[in-house]
């Protein structure tokens, strides 16, 4: 059932009227986060639950000829010991998270691999024993033989003819004509238009580059962790920390063949995702291991584990050329995108193809993506997948574009603006976008005039992302102290908790604190995709105002029966009904907690729920400007000022919504400064730490100033986009511009680590 | 299945005695010694904590110098008004260790022990010139900061021995010293390189005795005599410091790795090295 169809029309406040939408309360999650009595994935406990330890593959590529845990199993206190052999073997098939779709038989051979080890770190067993050191022991004691494969990790490498292939049965899709032999490349996608000859002819200059990122990963504090009990009966519960209780759920009882119905799944307080904890890994495993031993299963990752085996993003390689008239107009765009997908396809190349040419109308370009399989972990969804890295490539070489043409990167992006009206590049049409307005903003700051010193230089950048909708459920019960409940199947990863309870306080008109909002398990609310895509505020959030439109419809019904009049002259205003019947003129306006407090003589409980699948999800453009200043004699790079505007349609936590954009801004400028996976010649990654794997501290980073646009959404009942993975879009790119202009010197391989930006000073002579 | 004890000896002979135990390792703040406890990088049978033993924690004024106890964490040396005065890079070096919590119970001899060539503390000591009182069945002897570390992960210390103070020379007047290290970060994180200097001047701000300490550029942190001879005799000119930044540079042996190229580290072992020098010799007295 689509959104619009399900829709009461009961009209709404103009935005003047907002009492609880666009102020700051203090969140609902808050205390317990900040007293730590907040339980994540690893504080669940169940009695008599065993310790689940995974034994990984210490080969990049290898095929596993035989495993030998008899001596495993025969180690007192050892419950149980799996391999990939316990687990059913599925056919491919599609599913639709959210983010990006996973093919579940990839994902399964990803949770434990079959008859290949695919990359340094891929789980080739697991163990239960009744303590932790037990299980170490129990792994030291199976018995793997290997035979050790040639291993691929660079994306060109893995391109190459000749190339050591991950999966020998796997041809190039997407190709004129099918191909003959197989290939690492598991897609090629084009998104084209115009005549890209004609365009080229037409430029009166070009700009041309390649462009490189390395893999990074999501970062979040909390490793992976989950109980999972199987009982006698078949029936399963699991506890873990995921964007989606749900996914969760769908995946297991694939993964092991199961009924949907036979599993249960109570969502922890996550400790950050950013799209890493869109799948599942150790998930399966417990409850395999719970099958086996008839005990709970308890398993964390180690962080070492979330490094060598949960899903980075991916590394890259790119080539742009960007055609353009003397006044800066955009003739044509050609771009090419490598992208890292890991062991298994599914790249973040289609979205990367996407969103490289979203914030511009260019009459011809041309789009192609490489999804490229290699012998490192499987990448998962990262924050606006794909986006980020295409975007350093593009806006790198607008900013080239900018420099050689002499005009101001505002006024280049101004020029080539797309506005409403304009067909993106990747298909549809824009409507009620922000972009504009949002590098107006940008142009606005003091920020931007402001004079720099020696070694300074400024950097700017756009970005853009979908947003989606999707698939929720949302529930309001209304307690009888006139109290409010909201329900939602959303784990709560970016201050949606809030957002729900101000959007629900808001349409009952309630104050926000007499509102609880609870992220519920999988048997107790209706399905709801998982906590991806920017879709929560969006598109839960309409579930959660219609549910409270539903209470009130109700609330209306119930005064009528007290007044005994007609339904039609029961207004409600300001969290009360009035009575309009000019027969009952006396009668007072009866509140909700004098309406709640009679509900069981007027008819029982009063609730509403919700289900829809929203549709008009609003997209989200990004504009950035960083200062930085280089260290000539160190490489140092220290990033003196951030200000991000983004077009987010009407923040209803305005807070919580510059919380995300300094956090997409925190995790954007590691990825252009440090972070890096990096492999050795085994295809072993060397840091897998948070010592050498260099995510910012607080020290390292500016107060980002977060400006936000209000564009709004009409399809959302308070005007809201989503705000969550825009702002890690253009961060790569405005601080490899600062750089560029701090040094005189453009510098295309992410990161832009001190000794990189020394070694290119001294070959500039400076 | 593997057994680990604790003990915590209250004099030196009985930790001695403790360290004399198979699989016996010696902690004063943990902060190295529980880190790869965990990680399984090292496994011993006996953890000897050395906090209970009498002035293992706290800093003494003798003979002029400091005596600061093995077990005495970076926050105790930091609120040491005395120590920092005289001292300020090797007190800065010790700070610079981890975050707050980790100043909680980082020391300089844990640091030292550890045998790290970017321990931050160690070349500030050996620039200082300090030295450590090493008690064991043999007795007391007491050694040069730089005689300890012998290679990445190795000491000099035999079986049971443990240090038990680290000493800090007497301080004439118109002396300081300065550490920097480089760190691609702001914060927690390791040393690419660290250099130290420590200079004593005459009262026209020549300098009459230089020492230079550096880090993580060889397999252990070295003491560059060449470098601290480099600037005696000047008032730290232009020529100075070039013949300072060259001599630190000629002295680095160090690896390529995740952390940095070798040509990088030599590199920034020159800058930094200047820089330190700078700061030192403002500190103490000498006209910029
Ligand atoms: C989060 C974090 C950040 C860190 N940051 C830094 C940093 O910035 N710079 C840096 O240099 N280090 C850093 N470290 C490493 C560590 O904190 C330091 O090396 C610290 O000084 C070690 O001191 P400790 O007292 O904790 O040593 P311990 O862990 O107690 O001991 C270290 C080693 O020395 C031996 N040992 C200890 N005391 C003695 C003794 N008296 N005699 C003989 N052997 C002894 C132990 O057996 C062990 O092998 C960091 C560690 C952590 C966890």
């Amino acid at each position: 059932m689509s959104d619009v169809l399900d829709r009461p029309d009961i009209g709404h406040n103009a935005d003047d009227h907002l009492k609880v939408v666009g102020t700051r309360p203090i969140r609902p999650d808050g205390a317990d986060k900040v007293t730590g009595r907040a339980a994540y994935g690893a504080d669940f406990n169940m009695p008599g639950q065993l310790v689940g330890k995974v034994l990984r593959s210490p080969h990049a590529h290898a095929r596993i000829v035989s495993i030998d845990a008899k001596k495993a199993r025969a180690l007192p206190g050892v419950k149980a010991v799996i391999t990939g052999a316990d687990f059913p073997n599925l056919a491919d098939e599609f599913h639709e998270g959210g983010e990006a779709a996973s093919n579940l038989r990839d994902m399964a051979m990803n949770v434990i691999a079959r008859d290949k080890a695919l990359y340094h770190g891929h789980a080739v067993a697991a163990v239960a024993a009744i303590s932790s050191a037990i299980a170490d022991e129990a792994l030291a004691l199976i018995n793997v033989t290997y035979e050790v494969l040639p291993h691929v990790v660079e994306v060109e490498d893995a391109m190459a003819e000749g190339a050591p292939l991950l999966h020998p049965r796997m041809f190039t899709e997407g190709l004129e004509a099918k191909p003959d032999k197989p290939s690492n490349v598991a897609k090629r996608n084009r998104i084209a238009r115009g005549d890209l000859d004609a365009g080229f002819a037409a430029a009166d200059v070009i700009v041309e580059g390649r462009y490189t990122t390395k893999a990074t990963h999501q970062g979040y504090i909390e490793p992976h962790a989950t109980v999972a009990s199987w009982a006698a009966d078949g029936q399963c519960n699991v506890w873990s920390s995921s964007q989606g209780q749900f996914m969760v759920r769908t995946y297991c009882a694939k993964v092991l063949g199961k009924e949907i119905s036979d599993i249960r799944v109570t969502p922890a307080e996550i400790g950050g995702g950013f799209g890493g904890k869109t799948v599942i890994y150790l998930e399966p495993l417990a409850l395999a291991l719970s099958r086996e031993s008839g005990h709970p299963v308890k398993m964390i990752m180690s962080r070492e584990e979330v490094f060598r085996a949960t899903g980075p993003t991916s590394g890259a390689v790119m080539h742009v050329r960007l055609g353009a008239k003397k006044d800066g107009t955009l003739t044509a765009a050609d771009v090419e995108l490598k992208y890292q997908a890991g062991a298994f396809p599914g790249s973040p190349v289609g979205a990367g193809s996407m969103t490289a040419l979203a914030c511009y109308d260019i009459p011809a370009f041309r789009i192609t993506g490489y999804d490229v399989v290699t012998n490192t972990p499987k990448v998962a969804a990262y924050r606006a997948p794909g986006a980020p890295i295409s975007a350093f490539a593009v806006e790198s070489a607008m900013d080239d574009l900018a420099l050689k043409l002499g005009i101001d990167p505002i006024a280049l992006r101004e020029k080539n603006a797309v506005h409403n009206g304009t067909k993106a590049a990747y298909g549809p049409t824009f409507q009620n976008i922000g972009y504009v307005e949002t590098l107006q903003a940008i142009r606005d700051t003091e920020h931007y005039r402001t004079p720099l010193g020696p070694n300074q230089g400024r950097g700017m950048a756009v970005g853009f992302w979908f947003n989606v909708g999707g698939e929720s459920t949302a529930a309001v019960n209304i307690n009888e102290d006139g109290t409010a409940v909201v329900v939602t199947g959303n784990p709560d990863i970016g201050g949606s908790r809030a957002s729900m309870a101000m959007m629900a306080a808001e349409t009952l008109g309630i104050a926000v604190d007499k509102v609880r909002p609870m992220v519920a398990d999988t048997a107790s609310i209706g399905f709801s995709m998982l906590t991806g895509g920017s879709r929560t505020t969006f598109a839960t959030g309409m579930a959660v105002v219609q549910s409270a439109e539903k209470v009130i419809a109700e609330l209306k019904r119930r005064a009528a029966l007290i007044w005994d009049v007609n339904v039609d002259h029961v207004m409600w205003k300001d969290g009360s009904a009035w009575c309009l019947d000019p027969a009952k003129a006396d009668e007072k306006p009866l509140s909700l907690e004098a309406i709640a407090g009679q509900s069981a003589r007027t008819g029982g409980p009063i609730t509403g729920q919700t289900s829809l699948n929203a549709q008009g999800a609003g997209p989200g453009f990004a504009v950035h400007l960083c200062d930085v200043e280089i260290d000539p004699e160190t490489g140092h790079v220290t990033v003196l000022r951030y200000s991000a505007a983004q077009d987010v349609g009407k923040a209803i936590h305005p807070a919580y919504v510059e919380g995300q954009i300094q956090g997409g801004v925190a995790q954007g400028v590691g990825w252009a400064l440090n972070e890096e996976y990096i492999f050795d010649r085994d295809g072993h990654m060397e840091n897998a730490g948070f010592l050498d794997y260099r995510v910012p501290v607080a020290s390292d980073l500016p107060m980002i100033d977060a400006i936000l646009v209000e564009v709004a959404n009409p399809r959302h009942p308070f005007g809201a986009k989503g705000v969550g993975e825009a702002p890690i879009v253009p961060p790569l790119a405005a601080v490899a511009n600062a750089v560029r202009r701090a040094t005189g010197v453009r510098m295309a391989d992410l990161p832009l680590s001190p000794p990189k930006i020394r070694a290119v000073l001294d070959a500039k002579g400076g | 299945m593997s057994q680990l004890d604790y003990l915590a000896p209250v004099t030196p002979e009985e930790a001695v005695r403790a360290l004399g135990a198979a699989g016996a390792r010696p902690m004063a703040g943990g902060t190295d010694l529980l880190v790869q406890l965990r990680a399984g990088r090292t496994r011993p049978d006996v953890i000897v904590d050395l906090k209970r033993i009498a002035g293992a924690i706290g800093v003494r004024q003798e003979a002029g110098g400091f005596v600061i106890g093995a077990a005495t964490s970076g926050a105790v040396l930091g609120e040491h008004e005395a120590l920092v005065k005289a001292w300020p890079g090797v007190i800065e070096a010790a700070n610079l260790i981890g975050s707050t919590q980790v100043q909680g119970r980082a020391t300089l001899a844990g640091n030292l022990c550890n045998a790290s060539p970017a321990a931050d503390s160690v070349p500030a000591m050996i620039a200082a010139r300090a030295t450590c009182v090493v008690v064991g069945p043999g007795g007391r002897r007491e050694v040069p900061v730089e005689a300890i570390c012998t290679a990445p992960g190795k000491t000099s210390l035999s079986p049971g021995e443990f240090v038990l103070e680290i000493k800090l020379p007497p301080r004439p007047a118109r002396a300081s010293d300065a550490y920097l290290r480089l760190i691609p970060r702001t914060e927690m994180d390791i040393a690419v390189a660290g250099a130290a200097v420590n200079l004593v001047l005459d009262a026209q701000g020549v300098i009459t005795e230089a020492h230079v300490g550096l880090g993580a550029v060889a397999p252990t942190a070295l003491l560059v005599p060449e470098a601290g001879q480099a600037l005696v005799g000047s008032k730290l000119d232009e020529a100075a410091l070039a013949r300072l930044d060259a001599a630190a540079r000629a002295a680095c042996r160090p690896i390529s790795d995740k952390r940095g190229t070798a040509e990088y580290r030599t590199k920034i072992a020159g800058v930094l090295a200047r820089r330190a020098a700078a700061i030192a010799y403002k500190r103490a007295g000498g006209a910029a």
